[in-house]
């Protein structure tokens, strides 16, 4: 056999580009574009680097990702609707049948917990009765709830603009928005992984956290009408939120899904529901793989935050409680990753360890905000 | 080997070891949490009332208010820059070795032992091999070296990913370099100075210009962070650099004035950006720098970083009127005075000093009941101090204008004995006119005993039927002067008093409702009669009404426990504002920040690039091709690429 004719797999990434990837990225600049033609007044140079830094990294993504390519477009697709639909007016949002029972911003965020909710009780029924069919619905579902959430956090980010021009900001400003964000960028994560192993079985598991979320999302909009838009402290209004906050989430959600994984690890490690879940070899590779993410995506955001501090609090490093913990954090993470690969220590220990982890990102998440008083007091209960 | 050798080298390798870095990691993790548990940088009162005076000594010896500059907190600091410094040291030689080889000296037998490894029978001679075999490696991203062996057969060495090796370099310089940064903007040299006897806080709070020269901070000083608070038309050459409980002054080589100070708010009331006018003066300019800085937008100049950080008033000229509470007259005093400027009240062992705190032109507070509501913004108000001859003071809170509860309106006042305790408010009712004086009279007549009796003649009147006996009549009006005269001296509680003294127990609830209703019809008459002095209609008999007196009723009665007699009600004032600024000379930012590419870039590449190496032996003596493979890290994406490459390189040699 000639060996020109054989392929290995290893075209470059733009070699391996169909027409759809192309139509899909030119859309994306295109939307950019109009953007910036429509907004480019109002933003600084930073921000107009983040409009076309998002299409880019929308189209990388979704290049290496197809099903998040489709993902991407459907958002904007629903979001764009949705906001014909409001047609500059705030009462739309109760006026128009659609978007009062499908995507205002804050029906498609009820959406998005419902499908969340179903999706984890699907995972575990399928789990348990081990159909691919129904674990092939959650995973659906799952996708659905991702789709409601990305809509509900677009339109949300229009609707602000409604309320008052000056009141208008991307919606990651405080503890019922990040909560969204962080719900979807776990699930997001999750598929992804989903898709690469081919396993679904994880689903019910990682599902917990994001409904645990979910639940937290729910009380805090019934109990504490938390889901009212409020304009930005002056300390928020800069373009660094725009890149800090989403960062930091991909760690915290990384963080979530490993620890999710290591719950299963411990599990398959007792021989419980040893024979419906993937191997110890898959949950460890797994558990490893997106506490690295995790950790690189929380070394970044923890940078941008000091690179922030510096410029809105007078000092890159305060020793303020949210900045301490974020160090604990990431110093947990370090010994674990030290740990793993220099010692190339594997097994139930850094399981444990994975999972003890995520009460220590869980508290400096909220609990410093609940229970210390700082500089980084955005979000209180 | 020499003992003294041998310790050297056991304590190199302990500190090198990573044992002592993941420890020094979680020793550092936990120390942290003190910091964010323990309020740091208190007034030192404060933790004296919250620990008592032996704990207060303790913690203070063990740095607790300020852990992340004490001693044995910059000491697991040094450690971990030992710990790390000395783990590059050993291994960088290692790393850069691993990442410039091809290992192209590994033997046969070594390749025998190999975990991962494949043989294919080919009777393909070296020419025809070899260039198949390289460019499958190179379109695997391999890079390779060729080397003949003394039998004649090839190994063809490769590897791919080695720039990984450069993340574990990055990484640890990358902490070396960010701990560097942050001890140059760290206060050691001050700790060092303060040690040697050279430079010493200063704790009295006195003008600036007379804090000596030992509590001062040249301009040559590398790294300091430090406030500055201007008001409205001044300047300052100077910030207060805060150290434990007292303070150095640093000198700056510029003037900083501030020409205006905003505040900007949201149509919800909420604040929506602080903005600082501020002018730069140095000789060395040829003219002034005007810039407006804000929250995210601070100005750098000479390397200082001047940044908005909070506000505070600036000296508002106030106007108030002084109501006694306690006098029979309904006559306000005039007074003026200033925020942070105090005042006279009274005369002699009565005297009051009072100390004008804080004005605070907005106040956004959420007044709906169960806290759902919206914020909103109930206007100005103003926090002073009322001191007595001995020292002890009463501080007050006043509102200017009256806000609405449960659709009501009150002038709330707060008082408080200590900085402990909550503020507990007095809700005074408006009058018709939305003023204070409809109930400064009414208070005025309830408390003048010589208006009690025609109070209570009122009530005869219009309460009992005419055909009465006049000595019944007398009798109950009688009593109603008792009532009122009691009332008088200490509201509600005193009447509960003298019930509790002089009725028995069983009867004491109805006795007190009858009182109350008394008291109730009393009210309506005082303010009647008080309206009807200044020609004003009578209060008309409804549920408004009610309510009205029975809250006018609850703030009389709480005048006796006002801590003194004076109400200050705020007429005008003339605002002026203080920007708080924060000046910020860090030399270390700029390592900081390159520690923190570098350790992104190294964090990158120690988990992103995955380090593989191949050999091929080519022995076309045996025709026979070995293969076999080896990670730095094998995970589960090289047991697939293993496989992978295997079935592969079979469709390329056979």
């Amino acid at each position: 056999m000639s060996q020109d004719t054989i392929d290995y797999g290893n075209k470059g990434l733009l070699e391996r580009l169909n027409w759809q990837d192309w139509v899909y990225a030119i859309l994306l600049f295109a939307g950019a574009i109009f953007a910036f033609k429509q907004y480019a007044q109002y933003m600084d140079i930073y921000e107009i680097s983040f409009l076309f830094g998002a299409a880019a990294l929308a189209s990388y993504l979704g290049w290496q990702w197809k099903s998040l390519a489709k993902l991407v477009l459907a958002v904007g697709v629903m979001s764009i609707f949705s906001i014909v639909l409001y047609d500059g007016q705030q009462a739309s949002a109760t006026q128009k049948f659609l978007l009062k029972f499908l995507i205002s911003s804050q029906s498609a965020v009820m959406w998005m917990n419902v499908l969340f909710i179903l999706a984890m009780l699907t995972y575990w029924f399928a789990l348990f009765k081990k159909s691919d069919f129904t674990a092939r619905v959650a995973s659906a579902l799952t996708w659905s709830a991702v789709l409601f959430g990305f809509v509900g956090l677009m339109v949300r980010w229009y609707e602000s603009y409604l309320i008052a021009p000056d009141v208008g900001h991307i919606p990651i400003s405080n503890l019922y928005e990040v909560f969204i964000l962080f719900c979807l960028i776990t699930a997001v994560l999750y598929l992804h992984y989903e898709q690469k192993l081919n396993t679904r079985q994880l689903g019910g598991f990682v599902l917990l956290v994001i409904n645990a979320a979910v639940g937290f999302i729910l009380w805090y909009t019934f109990d504490r009408q938390a889901h009212n838009i409020q304009p930005l402290v002056p300390a928020l209004q800069s373009y660094w939120m725009k890149i800090h906050v989403p960062a930091n989430f991909v760690g915290y959600g990384a963080f979530s899904l490993a620890a999710m994984v290591a719950s299963a690890y411990l599990l398959v490690q007792k021989g419980v529901l040893a024979t419906r879940l993937p191997s110890l070899d898959v949950l460890d590779d797994l558990m490893y793989k997106s506490i690295a993410v995790g950790f690189a995506f929380f070394t970044i955001a923890t940078i941008l935050g000091a690179m922030w501090a510096a410029e809105a609090w007078g000092g890159y490093w305060s020793w303020d409680p949210k900045e301490t913990w974020a160090l604990i954090v990431w110093l947990n993470y370090a010994a674990w990753l030290h740990l793993r690969m220099v010692k190339g220590l594997r097994g139930a220990l850094l399981a444990w360890w994975a999972l003890i982890g995520l009460l220590v990102t869980t508290f400096a998440f909220l609990g410093v905000n609940m229970f210390l008083s700082g500089l980084h007091s955005y979000g209180t209960l | 080997m020499n003992p003294k050798l041998s310790f050297t080298k056991n304590l190199f390798d302990l500190l090198s070891s990573m044992r002592f870095a993941v420890s020094l990691l979680s020793v550092l993790g936990i120390a942290s949490v003190i910091g964010t548990v323990l309020k740091q940088n208190e007034p030192y009162e404060n933790y004296i009332i919250k620990f008592g005076q032996f704990w207060f000594g303790l913690f203070e010896r063990l740095g607790l208010y300020d852990v992340y500059h004490s001693g044995w907190f910059l000491l697991i600091l040094l450690f971990l820059v030992i710990s790390t410094s000395l783990c590059v040291y050993r291994n960088t030689p290692h790393m850069l070795k691993e990442w410039r080889t091809f290992k192209e000296s590994a033997t046969e037998k070594s390749l025998n032992a190999f975990s991962h490894q494949a043989s294919y029978e080919t009777d393909a001679d070296l020419e025809t091999l070899r260039p198949k075999l390289t460019r499958f490696l190179a379109a695997k991203g391999f890079k390779y070296k060729i080397k003949p062996q003394a039998d004649g057969s090839e190994l063809i060495a490769a590897k791919a990913g080695t720039h990984q090796r450069w993340g574990y370099i990055f990484t640890h310089v990358a902490m070396i370099v960010i701990l560097f940064g942050g001890l140059l903007d760290g206060n050691l040299p001050f700790k060092v100075q303060e040690l040697l006897g050279q430079k010493r806080i200063e704790t009295l709070d006195i003008p600036e210009s007379q804090v000596p020269e030992i509590s001062r901070l040249g301009i040559h000083n590398p790294s300091f962070r430090g406030n500055m608070t201007l008001t409205e038309g001044s300047r300052g050459n100077v910030a207060f650099v805060r150290v434990r409980d007292g303070y150095l002054v640093q000198e700056l080589p510029f003037s900083v004035a501030l020409k205006d100070f905003r505040i900007e708010h949201y149509a919800t009331g909420q604040p929506k950006s602080f903005e600082s006018d501020l002018v730069i003066l140095d000789p060395e300019l040829e003219a002034p720098i005007t810039k407006t800085i804000s929250v995210n937008h601070p100005l750098i100049y000479k390397g200082i970083a001047i940044y908005q950080s909070d506000f505070q008033d600036g000296g508002t000229k106030l106007n108030f009127k002084v109501w006694d509470l306690l006098s029979t007259q309904a006559v306000p005093a005039e007074m003026n005075g200033a925020i942070f400027q105090s005042g006279e009240l009274g005369a002699g062992a009565k005297a009051l000093k009072v100390e004008f705190n804080d004005f605070r032109k907005f106040n956004i507070i959420n007044m709906s009941a169960d806290g759902k509501g919206k914020p909103q913004n109930v206007g100005p108000n103003i926090t002073y101090k009322l001191r007595d001859i001995r020292g002890q003071a009463v501080e007050y809170v006043n509102y200017m204008q009256p806000m609405q509860i449960d659709g009501k309106h009150y002038f709330l006042t707060g008082m408080r004995e200590t900085v402990q305790d909550e503020f507990r408010y007095m809700r005074i009712p408006v009058d018709a006119d939305f003023s204070l004086n409809g109930f400064m009279k009414f208070r005025a007549a309830l408390l003048d005993s010589d208006k009690h009796r025609e109070i209570a003649r009122r009530i005869a009147k219009n309460s009992l039927e005419d055909k009465r006996e006049p000595a019944v009549k007398k009798q109950f009006e009688e009593s109603v002067v008792q009532l009122l005269d009691v009332f008088a001296k200490g509201g509600y509680s005193a009447v509960a008093q003298v019930i509790e003294q002089n009725v028995p127990e069983k009867e004491r609830e109805m006795v007190a409702s009858t009182y109350i209703k008394m008291i109730s019809v009393a009210a309506f008459e005082a303010y009647n009669m008080v309206l009807e002095q200044d020609g004003q209609p009578p209060l008309p008999s409804n549920a408004d009404t009610e309510n009205m007196l029975r809250d006018s009723l609850n703030a009389f009665s709480d005048i006796f426990f006002f801590g003194t007699p004076y109400y200050l009600q705020l007429e005008q004032f003339d605002h002026k504002e203080a920007s708080g600024l924060q000046l910020t000379k860090s030399p270390g930012q700029k390592w900081v920040y390159l520690g923190s590419v570098l350790l992104v870039l190294g964090i990158f590449a120690m988990m992103y690039i995955r380090e593989r190496r191949i050999w091929l032996s080519l022995r076309p003596a045996k025709q026979q091709v070995h293969f076999a493979m080896a990670s730095n890290r094998k995970n589960l994406d090289f047991e697939k690429e293993f496989n992978d490459f295997r079935e592969q390189l079979k469709a390329v040699i056979v």
